[in-house]
This record gives structure tokens, sequence and C-alpha cells, in this order.
């Protein structure tokens, strides 16, 4: 097996685990306070609300994948093969599809009578 | 470049790449984190085409926290709570797996049997949870109209969005009977009958001043659906073609129909995978039991298998903020 030695890491799981819980929990407050501050508020396309929201998510992405799925424990480039693949590709995914998506509604959103 | 050269070997372990670890990590892990991405690019695929689509209809997307509000066993209006705790659900079974793990380095097989055990039942939780929230979506708990231009309207009285049978009084009046295969042509097939007829609607909607009608247009400034005066709400009422309740493929009583197909398609894929983890779960679970990884010397299977489940959870995080919060 691995080099590294096995000792146990409970504490450790258990304090990440206060750390997602309270973040979760952060999260469901703001979801259902909804502060007119942050909601109505405007920043590189969506609302600061929206991108506390996803800062908050990629936190626990970050805890979950580097503590629970041992990602810290790997070697770094089997890590960053990894990461990086992914991060890459998903960025490039979403970057293109969300400005498709704005083109289609400032093409289609005119045609629509409310 | 030993990485690269095949390894000679009549021993049986060669299905598993022998000896040859690239990078440090034994085979089959490696193959669970390759298997991870490429399943992580299919949820962003779809994720992302959600995001597409949400920002197309960014003017009329239905609001999460209007459509989410049920807790089992409780009435009233509740947004969040009940998903908020299938997250923790999720997370906390998380936290039993990695301690299976842990107590596997240890080759302590009671500890590893008892906290996958936990993980199984968090994962059923979660599914059943999951199937509750799919039964209320479809079963809906206001219901709409739809319009011949194909835009829903809603009802509500003093800003507070209310169900049709709460200003539609009595049973249905027009006798309408369902067609079913048995009485009428057995080629021929037709969904549930609404509650009410168009016309009985329109009649309540005419006799009481206080209701009023909410289209799905949002007003980007409040971030508010529009609710419309009780002239134009007429006027608007008049073009109904069809009652909706609940929530299908097809119609979707709280907006945009395809809100309803990202709802399902996502959402079931997700609750997929955590189906089939349970059932990984429950194998690896057994082999504890009997004892195959203390014969074998090494816990490592759990930790593959742990590997999915946290891959499972790390998903509902971002199915979570981007269905439920954003």
């Amino acid at each position: 097996m691995a080099a590294h030695a096995h000792e146990s890491n409970v504490k450790r799981i258990w304090m990440v685990f206060g750390i997602l819980s309270l973040i979760t929990i952060v999260e469901v407050a703001f979801g259902i306070v909804k502060p007119d501050a942050l909601h109505l508020s405007n920043f590189l396309g969506t609302s600061w609300l929206n991108w506390i929201f996803i800062i908050l998510t990629l936190a626990k992405a970050y805890g979950i994948t580097w503590t629970f799925m041992h990602m810290e424990g790997e070697k770094k480039w089997f890590r960053r093969a990894v990461v990086w693949t992914a991060v890459f590709l998903i960025v490039y995914l979403v970057t293109l599809l969300l400005i498709e998506g704005d083109y289609l509604h400032e093409t289609l959103a005119p045609l629509v009578r409310w | 470049m030993e990485a690269n050269v095949a390894v000679h070997s009549e021993k049986k372990e060669t299905w598993n790449g022998g000896s040859v670890k690239p990078f440090g990590a034994s085979y089959g892990k490696m193959m669970m984190w390759f298997f991870i991405v490429s399943d992580a690019l299919t949820f962003s695929g779809f994720l992302a085409a959600y995001g597409l689509t949400r920002f197309k209809f960014i003017d009329s997307w239905p609001i999460a926290d209007e459509v989410f509000t049920h807790v089992p066993f409780i009435h009233g209006n509740y947004p969040m709570y009940y998903v908020a705790f299938m997250t923790f659900i999720l997370i906390f079974s998380s936290v039993t797996m990695v301690l299976a793990v842990d107590a596997g380095h240890q080759m302590k097989k009671k500890k590893v049997a008892w906290y996958m055990l936990a993980t199984i039942i968090g994962g059923l939780i979660f599914v059943g949870s999951q199937a509750w929230e799919w039964n209320t979506f479809i079963k809906g708990s206001y219901g709409a109209v739809k319009t011949t231009e194909g835009k829903i309207l809603q009802f509500v009285k003093d800003g507070h969005q209310i169900a049709i049978a709460d200003f539609v009084h009595g049973a249905r009046e027009d006798h309408r009977v369902q067609h079913t295969k048995e009485n009428g042509l057995w080629f021929e097939s037709e969904g549930t009958v609404a509650t009410y007829s168009i016309d009985q609607i329109v009649k309540a909607y005419n006799a009481d001043p206080s209701v009023q009608i909410r289209t799905e247009f949002i007003n980007l400034e409040t971030k508010k659906k529009t609710i419309l005066s009780r002239e134009a709400g007429a006027t608007e009422l008049a073009k109904t073609k069809l009652v909706v309740e609940g929530a299908n493929l097809e119609v979707n009583e709280y907006g945009n129909t395809i809100f309803a197909d990202f709802f399902f398609f996502i959402t079931g894929f997700h609750g997929f995978h955590v189906f089939s983890g349970i059932v990984i779960n429950i194998i690896i679970f057994f082999n504890v039991i009997v004892g195959t990884y203390e014969r074998r010397g090494h816990y490592e299977m759990v930790e593959k298998v742990g590997l999915y489940w946290h891959f499972v959870d790390l998903v509902w995080v971002f199915v979570f903020t981007f269905f439920y919060l954003v």
C-alpha cells in the first residue's frame, strides 16, 4: 500500500463535516431570507447573492474532494490530471453555453408578448 | 517509461494492472478517478444546458422557493427546508463512508461494517426523500391554467398564490367522463381529467373580486412574478385552453415546461447514481462481513466505492445550488 502511514483522521473528518454543515446552513439561511441588498443587485450577469451561493458551493466541493475523497494525499500530477482536466473543460463549456443562453434571450424575448 | 511497458506476469493480478502503479495509485483507484472525471463532465453538460435554458427564459423562469415549499407530514409553506435536510443527510452519509475507509486502513472489520451500514441507510433516506419530492412535484399543489399562447396563469389572493380549489367551489359541473379504452375507442387514451372545467374556473374568477391572476413574467426590478389587474386578468383567462394540475414532461403548473423536464432529468439522473451507489455499497458491505478484504489484506475496495459515493454527494452539492438556491 501507499508509503504514508495510516494514522486515524477521525477528528479532522468531523471538523470538515462541521464546516460543510455550517456552509449549508448559511446557504439555506441566505436562500430563505434573500436580503434585498444582495438579491436585487447585479454583478457580472447575476446577483451578488448568486455569487455567494456559487463561491460557497465551490468551497464545499473543495472540502469534499480534498478531505473526503482524499485528493490531498494523491501525487501532485495525478491530482492535476484529474482536477485541471475537469475544471478546464467545465469552465469552457459553461462559459460558452451561458453566453449563448443570453444571446437566445436577447434574440427571442422581444418576440414574446406578455 | 516503465509505466508504459507491459510487465509479463503469469499471476491473476494482471487484470488489475499487476505491480505497475503510475502516480503511486493502484489501477482500480486511478480508473475510478478517471470515471469520476467523465461522469462529472456528463453532469456539467446537464447543468450547463439548464443554465443556457434558464438564461434563455430569464424573464419567466419559475422561482424555486415557490415551487419546492413542502415538508413531509407538515402543512404550510416552508421553502428549502426539506432539500436542506436532504443535503445534510447526503453529507452525513459521506462522513460515515469516509469513517469506514478510515477504519479499513486500521483493519477494523467490525467498524467498517457498521459505518458501511450507516452509509447505506443514509443513501436510502436520501432516495426516499427524492421519491417524495418527485411525487409532490408531479401532483402539484395549486393548479394553474394554460392559455392558447402557451403561458401559465396562476391564481393569487392578497399577493399569495392560492389553489384553484380555494376559489372554485363544488364538483366539476360539465359531467365530463374520463375516456378509457374500455368505454371508448380502444386505440385512444387520455390523461387525467382536471378537477374543474375551464368555464367553471372563469365563472368563479369573475364572481370573486379578491382573486387575481399572476403571469410567469418576472419583474426584473423586484424579481417577482407579475400580478395582473382584474380586467387584464379576465382578458388573459379568456384565452385558457387547458387546466393544469401538477407537472409532467408536457405541462407544468409552475411555469415553463422545460423546467419540469430538467428537474426530472437532472435529479433523476442523480437519483439513479445514488441508487446504484447504494447497490454497490450493499455488495461491498456483504464482502466486508464475509471477510473478503480481511483475507485480501487491505480494504482498498471500500476506498474505491467511497470515491464513487463522495462523488454522488459532490454532484448533489451542485444540483442543490443550481436548482434550489440560485
